[in-house]
């Protein structure tokens, strides 16, 4: 091994010809992704220039910050961003410690026939995709076909339009999102807690610890460092929640509390063709995300001393 | 109580205190419910799509499927767009997997080599994508500038490569093919390339079978990208196709009835629409379903190779 690293130094020339084949390799994936996600990169500066489909990107005019100026003082600035966080957080707050615990009962939990059944059947919903996910909310929320609203009625309560509400919306999208995947966001805790020793439980055991207090001394710390980069990671990302799903359960009566960031960078740009617009908007979106993610990481790193990198 | 036993595992269950008979019957009965949460809507779509479709419209569908039907699927079946997407997200899914392996495999292998020169300076050329990117517009407009709009390229080649599948198949790479097996074989004359194909890849059948169904699934149920590229209508994938009819109604029908015979046949018609959304449903899901054994086992294992730091 030494010698090779000493060779690496030396012998420049001879080390790229050795690793002529795997440079190869490699080639395909780099010039795709310089293609398709770095040029756009250099699209990144339409937010500051008034694009001329003519003129091409550098041939259009300088706007400076104009679009931006525009965003922060369009009625929209202050809803699609609050929209967002509130949506994150809401999200975050519950579909993150969710997994956590299903993660610590099916542990300890004895029935392992039984488990690997409940496994199964909450792994499944995460292959839906969002199209059936969102149409089979719309179906069973539907105030006259719905099943949601059959059994109201059974009870005696009328039909409610839920997706016409907008007061339900946002539990509408959160509560979906952790019937669809809070099984499979376990895997990653049950996989971690697998890897714990089972000696520790035992020696616990023979000192009359009783099963909450294996869970609380044993299992949740030892994935708490697992918990931690996913929290980094799910913070990193608070501005970018998916457009795909929030689009699909938008309508025009909810449209207050459902238009996020993301969905407005879409009509504005594609449905508008307000071209530098949107390429503003989401610059700023990916600008304040990246901001987050270092600042969470940081924090992170003096806090637990887990972090990225 | 005391059971008389021998090993010790079983001596720590004879032990089972108060406290842990309450926490596993706790345990026992929300684990139960988890699963009967998750269970049922999935178990309600199954029989409302082979139920009348008046009972399911009146709420009488809860527990099991009243009067038998298969009306729902014929009606799928009838669908020119559900069939057309259906072959179209077959084609593009094929093909995009084809391409996310012959770029994901090869880069993997690469920066999973030690002595590999550019190991870190294209690690870190990944990295850079997964926090940074151009966004929505200035992506479109590089594919519109490729004439990519209305092809099936454009929903293949600009998610060829995710970072994330590529650093499991490193991941993978680093523990199951050791750089002394290269060596070995270099001794013999093989090359980096030759070996790749020949020793390699045939010793990594389960990372290619994690690849398939990670890219796989995804492409089947993306649908985001269609919306963006594609607008011809013949070329929508299933998904897009699903959306027209499961979301934005399509096909529900606006005409206004007149007469009381023609509200009454409106109605029929409606209610079974909603039936054959649920037998649309289960048809857009079964290459999943089929597969759904496999997946489950190999995604599980692409999350534990994947939960590897370096």
């Amino acid at each position: 091994m030494n010698s090779t690293a000493i060779k690496r130094k030396s012998h420049l020339a001879r080390v790229l010809k050795r690793d002529a084949s795997l440079w190869l390799f490699c080639i395909p994936g780099i010039i795709l992704t310089f293609i398709f996600s770095y040029v756009p990169m250099y699209g990144i500066l339409l937010a500051f220039k008034r694009f001329n489909a003519r003129a091409g990107i550098w041939g259009s005019e300088w706007q400076g910050l104009y679009y931006f100026k525009r965003f922060f003082d369009s009625p929209y600035f202050e809803s699609t961003i609050w929209n967002t966080l509130v949506l994150s957080f809401y999200g975050l707050l519950v579909s993150f410690p969710i997994p956590i615990i299903l993660a610590l009962l099916l542990n300890s939990f004895q029935h392992k026939r039984y488990r690997k059944v409940i496994q199964t059947i909450t792994y499944a919903p995460n292959f839906i995709s969002v199209v059936v996910m969102c149409g089979m909310i719309i179906l069973f929320l539907s105030p006259t076909i719905g099943v949601i609203n059959s059994v109201l009625e059974f009870f005696g309560i009328d039909a409610i339009n839920f997706m016409a509400k907008k007061e339900y919306w946002r539990h509408i999208y959160v509560w979906s999102g952790v019937w669809q995947s809070a099984g499979w966001s376990s895997v990653i805790f049950f996989a971690a807690l697998a890897g714990i020793s089972p000696e520790l439980h035992e020696a616990a055991r023979c000192d009359g610890a009783t099963k909450f207090q294996l869970i609380r001394y044993i299992d949740f710390p030892s994935i708490l460092p697992t918990a931690t980069i996913l929290l980094i990671l799910n913070c990193g990302s608070i501005l970018s929640i998916g457009f795909e799903k929030a689009y699909l359960l938008q309508n025009n009566l909810n449209l207050t509390v459902s238009e996020i960031i993301s969905t407005y960078v879409y009509k504005v740009g594609l449905i508008n063709n307000d071209i530098s617009y949107s390429t503003a908007i989401g610059l700023f979106n990916t600008v304040v995300n990246l901001v987050l993610l270092l600042a969470v990481n940081k924090a992170a790193d003096k806090l637990s001393g887990n972090s990225l990198w | 109580m005391l059971k008389p036993v021998a090993a010790n595992r079983l001596e720590v269950k004879a032990k089972r205190s108060k406290e842990d008979v309450v926490f596993d019957t706790i345990n026992f009965i929300v684990l139960t419910l988890v699963l009967l949460i998750v269970a049922y809507p999935l178990y309600w779509v199954i029989i409302s799509s082979i139920s009348n479709p008046g009972a399911v419209s009146s709420g009488e569908v809860l527990w099991r499927p009243i009067g038998f039907t298969l009306q729902g699927y014929a009606e799928v079946f009838k669908d020119n767009a559900v069939m057309r997407g259906f072959g179209n997200s077959i084609v593009y899914t094929v093909a995009g997997v084809l391409v996310n392996l012959a770029v994901t495999l090869p880069t993997a292998y690469a920066l999973s080599r030690n002595t590999f020169s550019g190991r870190k300076a294209i690690t870190i050329f990944y990295m850079i994508t997964m926090f940074f990117g151009g966004g929505l517009i200035p992506t479109y407009l590089v594919i519109k500038n490729l004439h990519m709009i209305n092809t099936m390229w454009a929903l293949i080649l600009p998610g060829s490569l995710s970072v994330y599948n590529m650093i499991v198949a490193r991941t993978f790479f680093k523990m199951n093919i050791s750089e002394e097996l290269y060596e070995a074989a270099e001794i013999d004359g093989c090359t980096q390339g030759k070996f790749f194909f020949r020793v390699a890849l045939p010793l990594s059948k389960a990372i290619i079978a994690i690849l398939v169904l990670y890219y796989g699934v995804g492409h089947w149920n993306s649908y985001f990208s269609a919306l963006v590229y594609i607008s011809d209508k013949d070329m929508y994938p299933l998904q897009l196709v699903l959306r027209n009819i499961l979301i934005t109604n399509e096909a529900a029908l606006s005409q206004t009835a007149t007469s009381e015979a023609a509200r009454e046949a409106l109605r029929e018609k409606q209610q079974l629409i909603s039936v054959m959304k649920y037998s649309l449903i289960i048809i857009s899901s079964i290459p999943v379903l089929v597969l759904y054994p496999f997946i489950q086992k190999h995604f599980v294992k692409g999350v534990m190779i994947g939960s590897v730091k370096g």
